[in-house]
């Protein structure tokens, strides 16, 4: 396409496809997201195409086959959505697709083994929008995610992009931007919550001083379990980019970076052709729109290592040194990427900016509560029935989100504690279900917002393993600059191993207390400062459960395999030797309708034996 | 002039100073291990640990080493919190290094009673980076570096393979706090290359590829001995 050259152009270009496409045209919308993926959603949207050809569905309805971002019900995939109806159907296979086309797109009729059920009510349920699981989110950045096509720029326009950029560089100086974003009241979405809008104005301060600057997009999310920056970036790029823009323009700065993780190759892909398909539509470049402002976007590959997230560490790896936190100040607002002015913010915080100029500040700042305003993204995993992601209005309580949205804890299970914010974060029980998720409540109880990583666990989860587990991650991606993160987590994670192995000590506990104390307060950055949360939440709200591994030696939970025994219930086994046959480690004895047992010398305790189990003889104690 | 409260104490400084210069100047002591006053300081060893607090805020842990000094800080380096961040860091190093005299005296200096935890594998290497600055910001080489994260991080040159950049200043093994370096396991270690182990005869692979004056390494030793000094005296 030819670059544009006024905002004029950009206006009669945005009416003329506008015109030209048919809000009523049906379309069937796949996720192509990297989940469903994985699932096989390649091949369904393949199956749609020949499909609609052979059954001819092409000629009489013009159906279009649409793959999109990620959907956000994961636990679902591969997620197939017919437009506009909302007609929605999960687990779809390939071989699902000619029924699907014969029955539904041609016969109007819904193919019943393909819809959702819910599993609390058992009610099978239709629409997209009556799913419980969307029914309760305010979805603002995912908004668009099922509906785009993430490599057309065309159709992130027609659904009103760029106007927002469009407008800031009609009629708005750089200052109004800025007090927009303030008014916003707009937090940054990475973790901290500092208020992007005074983030903004220190740097534009310094920009001026310094005569030049950078901005950064912060896309470098590696906790266990969290993908929403992904998704974004897979789903809907230009709406981080729509974001970039306007913030340089904001704050007079004319070159930028996107810092992605390698391992993400879809969203880095989808990412690149954005930013190719914006540079040829003349919004990004010199002379944006003909406005006079400079703006150019670069990509920048992570190498994989958790901590370049930390941003000044991030930029370090940007600069080629080694990814390394430095001691702030100086931050980086002062002297940040090759000791310019720089302003680095996470992806759903650019995401969130084009809405808060589209919608208004006023519009943004009603949602949320007094301090925490607009949505907020979790990615929901672990124990619960509705994996995915999950965009709600800042204040919603813990239970809402994980009953209401995320459709409770399987197999009727107990809910017992929810890490939130990543290996950073802190673990809340049942008690505080209801805690508003927002940045203040949560920090008030030991967790964090953070990158809002939710994970799950119910009553059959060890909270001294779970400890371990986040520990180890921490202790493994530790960058061993500072002493405290570098020994420090080491020494807590062998603590906690010792623990779960039974060896506990009494003084245990109050060693992990007085080291996490320490790591959290001395560690250079981030990373080791708030690497200690899960296991001072886990001791605040868990401590029976850690006592009773010291001192009584048994898992409550029965997990940690140095204190856990399996037996045969002679009463209820009748001798079938599937356990006997299954058993990796030899460690099981008995004949035919003889009760058989199991020694414990041999055993390897991975449970395999209970699992294949079909008279309840297997107990674990 | 920057106005600040040490210890109780008003002081002025000029704008600039980070804290622990401060303190020197003033001769109050704070241990440190990855700090020089040759080189840019550099926060890893956390044992210059400070108390701060500012516009009424509540006081916080800082590395004073790198720390500035702020109008109207209040900053204490003797409470019972730095006293316990210390004395931790120094057990954590103890668990690593207590093949280290230098850091066994510190331990003993802070008051460490026991070692709760001990590292699988004894390493008198603590990571303060005081040899790879040095190399780098001194010499201007940049033939060691860290490699690895985490526990497994370590001094090495690049790929661990003999550098081609290594002119075998030795500055590495006079910076060095707690002895993990020694000329024997700079030759050794294929800093450079074996043919070059002519250390032990005193003799520096120095000016013949790289323009160097040929009393550099007497230099270097001068200059990291006078910093050193005059921090002495004023403390």
């Amino acid at each position: 396409m030819n670059r544009l050259q006024s905002i004029m152009e950009f206006q009669n270009w945005q009416t003329t496809m506008a015109a030209a496409s048919d809000p009523n045209r049906p379309f069937i919308t796949v996720c192509g997201g990297t989940g469903c993926r994985v699932y096989g959603s390649e091949k369904v949207w393949e199956a749609f195409r020949t499909e609609l050809v052979r059954q001819g569905a092409n000629a009489t309805l013009d159906y279009d086959v649409k793959v999109t971002g990620c959907h956000g019900f994961c636990e679902r995939g591969p997620l197939v959505v017919i437009r506009p109806q909302g007609i929605f159907y999960s687990h779809v296979k390939a071989g699902d697709v000619p029924e699907i086309v014969s029955e539904t797109i041609l016969g109007n009729k819904i193919v019943e083994r393909l819809l959702y059920v819910d599993p609390l009510s058992g009610a099978k349920i239709e629409h997209e929008q009556d799913v419980p699981f969307y029914k309760h989110q305010k979805r603002l950045i995912l908004d668009q995610n099922g509906n785009l096509d993430p490599a057309q720029i065309d159709e992130y326009i027609v659904c009103g992009g760029y106007a927002s950029l469009t407008k800031v560089l009609t009629s708005w100086a750089p200052e109004q931007v800025i007090s927009a974003v303030k008014a916003s009241g707009l937090r940054g979405r990475g973790g901290a919550g500092f208020s992007t809008g005074v983030k903004w104005e220190l740097c534009c301060e310094n920009v001026k001083k310094a005569g030049m600057g950078y901005i950064i997009c912060n896309s470098d999310e590696g906790d266990p379990g969290a993908y929403m920056d992904r998704s974004v970036m897979e789903g809907n790029p230009h709406s981080v980019i729509e974001g970039m823009i306007i913030g340089a323009y904001a704050m007079g700065i004319h070159q930028g970076f996107v810092y992605i993780r390698a391992e993400y190759p879809l969203a880095v892909k989808n990412l690149r052709i954005a930013i190719r398909q914006a540079e040829a539509a003349g919004l990004l470049g010199k002379d944006i729109l003909g406005s006079g402002f400079d703006f150019s976007l670069n990509v920048r590959l992570g190498a994989g290592a958790f901590v370049c997230g930390e941003e000044t560490a991030l930029m370090a790896s940007i600069e080629g040194r080694i990814g390394e936190p430095h001691p702030r100040p100086p931050y980086p607002a002062e002297a940040g990427l090759w000791g310019k002015p720089t302003n680095i913010n996470n992806v759903k915080t650019w995401a969130a900016v084009p809405i808060i100029i589209n919608k208004g500040a006023d519009w943004y700042a009603q949602i949320g509560t007094e301090k925490s305003k607009g949505t907020l993204i979790f990615s929901v995993v672990g124990k619960i029935n509705n994996t995915g992601l999950v965009e709600v209005p800042m204040g919603v309580s813990l239970r809402q989100l994980i009953f209401d949205i995320g459709g409770g804890i399987p197999k009727g299970k107990a809910f017992k504690a929810a890490q939130i914010g990543g290996p950073s974060g802190g673990c809340l029980p049942a008690e505080h279900l209801d805690v508003p998720m927002d940045y203040e409540s949560l920090s008030s109880l030991g967790a964090i917002v953070g990158s809002g990583g939710l994970v799950v666990a119910d009553e059959d989860t060890c909270m001294v393993d779970f400890a371990r587990y986040f520990m180890n991650f921490t202790q493994e991606e530790s960058c061993g600059k500072c002493v405290p993160c570098r020994i420090g987590t080491k020494a807590m994670l062998a603590t906690l191993e010792r623990i779960c192995a039974g060896d506990g000590k009494p003084s245990d506990i109050d060693y992990l207390l007085e080291l996490a104390q320490m790591v959290k307060n001395s560690s250079l950055c981030g990373l080791g400062q708030t690497a200690p949360n899960p296991v001072l939440t886990t001791i605040r709200y868990f401590r029976e459960e850690y006592e009773a591994h010291i001192f009584d030696k048994t898992c409550p939970a029965k997990v940690c395999k140095g204190l856990i025994t399996y037996s045969i219930i002679s009463e209820n086994c009748n001798g079938c030797m599937v356990c006997l046959r299954e058993c990796t480690s030899n460690a099981i004895t008995g004949a035919k309708r003889e009760v058989h047992s199991i020694n414990s010398e041999l055993c390897s305790k991975c449970g395999v034996c209970k699992e294949v189990c079909k008279f309840d003889a297997v107990a674990v104690n | 002039m920057i106005h600040l409260t040490i210890d109780d104490k008003p002081i002025e400084v000029h704008e600039g100073r980070t804290i622990l210069e401060a303190c020197r100047e003033h001769g109050i002591h704070i241990p440190t291990l990855c700090y020089h006053p040759a080189l840019e300081p550099y926060g890893a060893c956390r044992l210059c640990m400070v108390e701060v607090s500012q516009n009424g805020r509540k006081p916080r842990l800082v590395a004073s080493c790198v720390y500035p000094c702020e109008e109207g800080a209040v900053v204490k380096t003797d409470t019972t919190t730095v006293q316990q961040s210390r004395r931790m860091t120094a057990e954590l190093l103890l668990a690593g290094s207590s093949n280290s005299p230098e850091i066994v005296a510190l331990a003993n200096e802070l008051g460490v009673k026991e070692v709760r935890y001990q590292l699988p594998d004894e390493d008198a290497c603590v990571l303060c980076g005081l040899c790879v600055r040095a190399c780098n910001e001194i010499v201007g080489v940049s033939a060691i570096s860290v490699i690895q994260r985490g526990i497994a991080k370590k001094v090495a040159t690049p790929f661990q393979v003999t550098s081609s950049r290594c002119i075998g200043c030795g500055i590495c093994v006079l910076i060095c706090p707690t002895g993990a370096f020694n000329f024997e396991n700079v030759a050794g270690f294929q800093y450079v290359s074996p043919s070059e182990s002519a250390y032990k005869l005193g003799y520096y692979r120095l000016g013949s590829e790289l323009d160097l004056r040929p009393n550099f390494v007497q230099d270097v030793t001068t200059l990291l001995q006078t910093s050193t000094d005059k921090e002495a005296t004023n403390e």
